[in-house]
């Protein structure tokens, strides 16, 4: 396999200080060896079958596509992989590479806590060390999460920097990595920062795309005529989509329209400009002076004002398309699902669920949507409890 | 147009001259505590002895910045600091001081905000594509008088375009390097470098530290095998002793957070005799013991 280069037209690159270029350097010599090594894929693919539990499931969401009166609609159950969601994927695959770099400390941010989750259950795995970032605002919202990271023996540092959110855990993790760059390795958890994060991260995940592909190939015979995915960083959706590129089949990813696009949101896609954030640069919220701006979801997971560099390119390409759902939609995707099919989806999920609620009925009983069902909604019950009982009155 | 970095070198040449060294370029912060003191700081700081300055345009992400820093952007940016901001500070200290050489220093994403969104035709690489957007600044800062730029977080790698685009308007691209460069890495921007190369002492972000770090000596020695490039050192000096240890390795000494925090502890009315005073003691001017 040739080495990618890191960049996608003009997003991406290494836009990174220059103590961290010999380490990133280091980063993608270790994945060029790791990827021409068997013994690398066998033992990531034993682990993720055997601890993950994958190949996840593809489900016919048959009562949804009833429901909804068009297209068919499969889910690539991400929800039921260990931890609850796809961030594991990554998280493992990390793991097992900075083992080989032999580097005895992990980092990671977190803004929900699922990546954070996924980091130090992987580290237990492993009996490596692990700190994890955390927002403070994130860490007062998502104190069970704290908790489940504490019992996995990882410790969550609450970042007071900023807005106290995932930007600002990134900020302090790349703080972190800058001081300890020769023992540690930083595993960040969406396809952003820079390269060859980005294409690492893509890699792990696309075995989203590729067992759904065979998956649907096997149930159907066919390929799907969309696939669907929500966006914040972009790891799931580009897991999805990767192994789809080169075949007939439309892509669409769904950002966090928060409040809408003319409030508080995180859309960066849609509503960003071109700028860079975190090393790579990619659409990114900002203000006429290139500060960066808040980003607003109900959902923790896509609340990020910068997005994957590939999207960027899959976007200015008009290979894949990019659109947004409100929280308010968001919340009916999340009922929705719950009541049509058993299944509770992340709020993360439930942007791309509102979204194929409204292009399904539009489209006839025999097209196919595929949809990345990134995780569980268990983590999100109390903030949709309250969104809800806000929204009766 | 003058040749690009000649306020650099003629600094240098004077000191070793004068073989009164090492040349302190102070950093401030534009804009902090507000976009209105900024002049008067910037000349409290060349009365107290600095020899240029690094002005630091705010940022609401400093990745590679310690809290004190991190803390003095959030406050300028909430009193209104711009870009136009540190290049008002540049022209004061230029004003004031014709030959000082005049750095301004910040990360990529307010210094492409001046320009286009680099997208035409969708081509290129993204270093390349950071060319067109970075006209503007280099238009704005060459109109302001900066001799070079500091980018952080623009490697050697991504910075081609960069360098030729200031180039083009007089203005030096100034690199940086660490520790952890390998010697690969230090050829590269020895091959590139105009003006001086900032060498940041430590494997860390900016902040005050008690000592200098002990390998800087072995660093800088490997900087200096590769290149003739005058070498500035800065993260973590913040006393006269400390300039002294830099001045027998290298010919600048850059002092940042500890100047800010002195700006950050002052009284309101008493900020810019803090800076002046604490620039007269780490330039020796002042006996730092006695205070006077």
């Amino acid at each position: 396999m040739s080495r990618e280069s890191g960049a996608f037209g003009p997003f991406g690159g290494q836009f990174a200080p220059e103590t961290l270029m010999p380490a990133l350097a280091e980063l993608d010599d270790a994945w060029a060896e790791a990827q021409a090594d068997p013994a690398f894929a066998a033992n990531l693919d034993a682990m993720l079958r055997d601890y993950v539990g994958r190949e996840t499931p593809l489900t016919h969401a048959e009562r949804l596509s009833e429901q909804l009166g068009g297209a068919q609609i499969w889910l690539k159950r991400e929800d039921l992989a260990h931890t609850g969601a796809h961030k594991i994927n990554n998280a493992l695959g990390q793991v097992l590479l900075a083992q080989r770099m032999g580097k005895p400390r992990i980092i990671a941010e977190t803004g929900a806590g699922q990546h954070g989750v996924a980091t130090a259950t992987a580290c237990a795995r492993f009996g490596i060390e692990c700190v994890v970032y955390m927002g403070e605002e994130d860490v007062r919202r998502q104190a069970l999460n704290v908790f489940r990271m504490n019992l996995l023996g990882a410790e969550v540092v609450p970042v007071t920097s900023g807005a106290r959110t995932l930007k600002d855990a990134i900020n302090e993790s790349i703080r972190d990595w800058v001081t300890n760059v020769r023992n540690t390795h930083y595993l960040i958890g969406s396809a952003i920062g820079p390269h060859p994060y980005p294409v690492i991260v893509r890699e792990l995940q696309s075995c989203i795309g590729r067992e759904a592909k065979d998956q649907l190939q096997e149930k159907i015979g066919r390929l799907p005529d969309v696939a669907i995915a929500c966006v914040g960083g972009g790891s799931n959706a580009i897991g999805l989509f990767h192994p789809l590129i080169n075949d007939p089949v439309r892509l669409i990813g769904v950002e966090a329209a928060g409040e809408g696009l003319d409030a508080r949101h995180a859309a960066t896609l849609s509503a960003g400009a071109p700028g860079v954030l975190h090393g790579t640069r990619t659409y990114v919220l900002q203000d006429e002076h290139g500060q960066i701006t808040e980003a607003h979801s109900i959902s923790a997971g896509l609340d990020y004002p910068g997005v994957g560099p590939e999207h960027a390119w899959l976007m200015l390409t008009e290979r894949a398309e990019y659109v947004s759902v409100t929280d308010d939609e968001a919340l009916d995707g999340l009922k929705l699902l719950s009541e049509t099919e058993g299944i509770i989806p992340a709020l993360e999920t439930a942007h791309a669920i509102a979204y194929a609620a409204k292009i399904a009925p539009s489209m006839s009983s025999d097209e196919v949507i595929l949809l990345g069902l990134s995780g569980r909604g268990d983590k999100d019950v109390e903030i949709v409890r309250d969104a809800l009982a806000a929204r009766e009155r | 147009m003058t040749e690009v970095g000649h306020r650099y070198r003629a600094a240098f040449a004077a000191s070793a001259e004068r073989g009164d060294g090492p040349l302190l370029f102070p950093f401030l912060a534009a804009g902090f505590p507000t976009p209105a003191e900024t002049p008067d700081l910037v000349r409290a700081a060349l009365r107290g002895g600095a020899a240029g300055f690094e002005i630091g345009v705010p940022f609401s992400d400093p990745l590679a910045d310690g809290p004190v820093h991190q803390d003095a952007y959030n406050v300028a940016l909430a009193a209104g600091a711009t870009l136009e901001t540190a290049l008002d500070a540049v022209r004061v200290a230029r004003a004031e001081s014709p030959d000082a050489p005049l750095t301004l220093m910040g990360y990529l994403n307010p210094f492409l905000a001046c320009g286009p969104a680099g997208l035409d035709g969708g081509a290129g690489d993204p270093g390349s594509a950071v060319g067109e957007p970075l006209e503007a600044l280099a238009r704005r800062a060459s109109e302001a008088d900066v001799d070079g730029v500091i980018i952080v977080d623009l490697p050697v790698d991504e910075s081609d375009a960069a360098r030729e685009v200031l180039a083009e308007h007089g203005i030096s691209l100034i690199y940086l390097l660490a520790p952890t460069s390998t010697e690969e890495r230090i050829d590269a921007v020895a091959r590139q470098a105009s003006g001086f190369i900032y060498l940041l002492s430590l494997t860390g972000v900016t902040g005050a530290r008690d000592q200098i770090a002990r390998d800087l000596a072995t660093f800088v020695g490997r900087v200096k095998a590769r290149t003739d490039t005058p070498l500035a050192v800065g993260f973590g000096i913040s006393r006269r002793e400390h300039v002294l240890q830099v001045g027998e390795m290298v010919p600048a000494a850059i002092i940042g957070s500890a100047l800010t925090a002195t700006i950050a502890s002052a009284p309101p009315d008493g900020r810019t005799a803090a800076v002046e005073r604490y620039l007269e003691v780490v330039t020796g001017r002042r006996s730092e013991t006695t205070g006077e």
